[in-house]
């Protein structure tokens, strides 16, 4: 307890002029395990990013065992004892080699001799493997394997370098229960080993099975650290998504006639079925941690995925879109989340990709109309107040906050019978989402809007109607009138344990 | 500060045209004969064929994908139109005809492996064009197609090149001087006219763009983006094909071992077209000035009698030089491919 395996003090990082860690000072003792919360852009990854060599901080200091820990590549960190798993498992494993070859990979890239000795790797394979307690057929190839077990090689082969930290981001993201199982029960093991876990997860019934302590990060640092059993679950998570009331008049208006008719929709498999209404002039914020289904349900909506079972109808009438353009073309509009991937095009300017989805309506016979391209471009930058110089301009020049404006202003366009956002605040300053927070809210009274958020702050300044998506189910509904944060945060957290019942 | 960051904007949109009014002057003044009209009309006859198949490659580059197989989707027009004339005996239409069909049923097959069946673009369409090169000399067994060749089974083709089909490659029209404007450099600038206005002014080329720069983001706004590659592949053969029939009909026989450097030729051109007025962009206008800048840059050589052999490694040195200008020079890093 008292040999502090590694410390880091005032960690300092900026991008650009986004400053992602603002001072962060954190433990993570050996031998027991630390799980690091954080929504979106908290900077968690950035901070592992740090740890394992990939990005250099700007300032503040990192110690292992008391002595300072530099590391410069990951390589680097690798030698001085810090193991990452990452997120996606194939990129700890190498698919078409076999188990034998990924296992003693690291000592291959790192030189000695020209010939492949095949029995002298197999012979250290199975010792890596036992040693973890990893049973399969070393000779393998990786790509026959199951995820959990591909999981297991990655872990394997981590700890042939006898780690004294050993990083795992969100491990269990593409396992079943039973493999989560064999995992946590790995974990464990090495954890009793003395090595120092940091586990980084949003699901709480992983949480619950494994933290030693709970670590929660917000804007950049750390906002709550749980160390007393019983472990305060709830605490974390609200010092993870902040609970500060941003003070916001929401007057909730008269909701009109019903747009949006969800029954029994089941998401995935195993997902508790849910149905939702959605009125005109209504604003519905749909909160939930990350991988909750949030994502999902917009894919359903807009015709990207078709729902495992269960109606929805727009107006009355049945709504299956079986595409995107089917899905506009019956006037349900979608702004994506994370823009730069899902809806920014890069080469064009302000203009084009402000009329991007509507180009037909801006040309005559396939032909372009310039003129009214930039007549609707000019009025939705009038109308979003969107900062820029020229519509001309490319679409990169402006900030994140602006570039938003303009992805929102997109699909307002146009009217819309059902307006969907995805995580519409994601890289804005205060102002911008204040901005389209106010834009949303004014013309929404000829259409339902969902908007899906995994900030509470953010469903707070927006909706009407505060619904809280947990596991690919609804599993709370509030009307956004002296709201009691305590029962949407114990809802957000309350992941019934779905997944090891049905799987 | 200011003064050098105007100067580079200058230098990364006007360029490139600054560079080829420079090599005309040069040349000009060196080559005698090189700023006449016959001059002019040679060059342009020079890339005619390579233009329009670099008019091709555009549109697959503007989708953010690649045709390596149009160099032998021209050499099997080519092959087709001849054998359809000379083995089969049927009219010159009849081969113009087929050859288009041939040239868009590549380009939809391209287009399917690359979207339906996920192979990467330059994949598919490299083995496309290993098929073709060889699939284009199963029928006479690897020899060339002429009127009175032997065929297999031991008759003699009767067919001939019709006068109409060759007159596509050979016949000039009257400009100022008789006989002066080819009827292959008409369908350049016919063509090149086309494929701008369709890319700039039409919304489906607007789709196009947008979908090489960000294909996600061209679905989630409602784009049918298989559809578009797939057509974008189809163009690019169907242009191709036009490419093959006009090489047929200049050299009057289906010459197997004509058109080796169409690919790499046109290639260069649509890559050195990212470069001009500074687009980082594939474009029309870019592509034919790409075209016509190595067209002069070869026969200028070629009159001020440089070695033949220097003609690639100038080819080479000039592409570099315009990939230059789009990427390092103009930072905002183009997204070419190839």
């Amino acid at each position: 307890m008292s040999d502090q395996a590694i410390r880091l003090s005032g960690l300092h990082k900026a991008f650009g002029r986004n400053q992602v860690l603002r001072g962060v000072d954190l433990e993570i003792p050996a031998g027991q395990v630390t799980v690091l919360m954080g929504a979106n852009g908290a900077g968690k990854s950035t901070l592992v990013k740090i740890l394992c060599g990939v990005h250099a901080a700007d300032s503040g200091e990192i110690t292992l065992g008391g002595a300072p820990l530099v590391a410069n590549s990951p390589s680097d960190a690798l030698r001085a004892g810090v193991v990452t798993v990452h997120q996606n498992i194939n990129d700890g494993v190498v698919p078409d080699l076999d188990v034998v070859s990924n296992l003693v990979l690291d000592s291959l890239a790192g030189g000695g001799g020209v010939f492949l000795r095949r029995g002298q790797m197999r012979a250290r394979a199975r010792q890596i493997a036992a040693a973890v307690g990893l049973e399969i057929d070393v000779r393998r190839q990786v790509s026959d394997l199951s995820l959990a077990d591909r999981q297991l090689v990655s872990i394997a082969r981590a700890m042939a370098h006898e780690p004294r930290l050993l990083i795992l981001d969100e491990p269990t993201s593409s396992l079943s229960a039973v493999e989560a199982d064999r995992l946590f029960d790995l974990v464990e093991q090495l954890r009793d080993r003395g090595v120092a876990i940091l586990y980084i997860s949003h699901r709480m019934s992983d949480i619950r099975r494994l933290a030693d302590r709970i670590v929660s990060m917000r804007d950049g640092a750390i906002s709550g650290v749980f160390e007393d059993a019983p472990l305060d679950y709830s605490g974390s998570v609200r010092a993870m998504l902040g609970h500060e009331i941003t003070e916001v008049d929401i007057a909730i208006p008269q909701p009109g006639r019903p747009v949006l008719e969800v029954r029994d929709l089941v998401l995935r498999d195993g997902a508790r079925p849910f149905s939702l209404e959605a009125r005109e002039n209504e604003v519905i914020a749909i909160t939930g941690l990350v991988g909750s289904g949030k994502s999902d349900f917009a894919g359903a909506l807009f015709g990207l995925a078709a729902p495992v079972s269960g109606t929805m109808r727009l107006d009355g009438g049945p709504h299956a879109p079986a595409s995107a353009r089917a899905a506009i073309d019956a006037g349900v509009f979608l702004c994506p989340k994370d823009r730069l991937i899902n809806a920014v095009v890069a080469d064009f300017d302000i203009t084009r990709n402000l009329t991007l989805p509507f180009i037909a309506r801006h040309s005559r016979l396939s032909f372009l109309s310039f003129r009214s391209e930039r007549a609707t471009a000019g009025r939705m930058i009038g109308t979003m107040g969107i900062v820029c110089q020229n519509p001309s301009d490319g679409i990169l020049t402006l900030s994140g906050g602006n570039q938003q404006k303009v992805m929102v202003a997109r699909w307002m366009a146009e009217a819309a019978r059902l307006l969907i956002l995805d995580e519409p605040f994601q890289g804005v300053d205060i102002q911008a989402r204040r901005d389209i927070g106010h834009k949303i809210r004014e013309t929404s009274a000829h259409r339902a809007t969902i908007v899906f958020v995994a900030e509470l702050d953010e469903a707070l300044e927006i909706a009407d109607r505060v619904l809280v998506m947990s596991e690919h189910s609804i599993v709370g509904e509030h009307r956004n009138e002296n709201i009691d944060v305590s029962a949407i945060m114990a809802q957000v957290v309350d992941a019934e344990p779905a997944r090891a019942a049905g799987q | 500060m200011k003064d050098t960051s105007h100067l580079i904007d200058f230098a990364i949109k006007y360029g490139f045209l600054l560079l080829m009014a420079a090599l005309i002057v040069v040349f000009g003044l060196n080559a005698e004969g090189f700023l006449s009209p016959f001059s002019a009309v040679f060059i342009l006859q020079s890339v005619a064929i390579t233009g329009i198949l670099a008019l091709g490659v555009t549109a697959t580059l503007v989708v953010g994908g690649f045709d390596l197989s149009i160099g032998a989707v021209a050499t099997s027009a080519l092959m087709l139109s001849a054998y359809v004339m000379v083995v089969w005996e049927m009219s010159a239409g009849m081969a113009v005809v087929l050859c288009l069909l041939m040239g868009a049923a590549v380009g939809l097959v391209n287009g399917l492996l690359i979207v339906k069946a996920r192979i990467p673009d330059l994949l598919a369409t490299l083995g496309m064009m290993f098929l073709l090169v060889g699939l284009q000399r199963i029928p006479t067994e690897g020899r060339s197609i002429s009127t009175g060749m032997a065929l297999p089974d031991g008759s003699t083709a009767a067919g001939i090149f019709s006068p109409g089909f060759l007159m596509l490659g050979r016949h000039r029209l009257d400009l100022i001087v008789p006989d002066l404007l080819p009827l292959s450099v008409v369908f350049l600038v016919v063509i090149a006219v086309l494929v701008w206005v369709f890319l700039e002014l039409t919304r489906h080329g607007r789709l196009m763009y947008a979908i090489g720069s960000n294909a996600q983001a061209a679905s989630l706004a409602g784009a049918n983006v298989n559809r578009y590659k797939i057509a974008a592949y189809m163009i690019s053969g169907t242009l191709a094909s036009v490419g093959g029939i006009l090489l047929a009909a200049r050299l009057g026989r289906g010459d197997v071992a004509s058109g080796n450097n169409l690919l790499l030729d046109s290639v260069a051109a649509a890559l050195i077209g990212f470069a001009v007025l500074g687009a980082s962009k594939p474009n029309a206008f870019g592509t034919a000035i790409g075209a016509l800048f190595v067209g002069i840059l070869l026969q200028g050589l070629t009159m001020m009698n440089a070695p033949y052999y220097t003609q690639d490694f100038i080819k080479g040195g000039v592409l570099v030089i315009a990939l230059v200008f789009t990427f390092a020079l103009s930072g905002r890093g183009g997204r070419g491919r190839g």
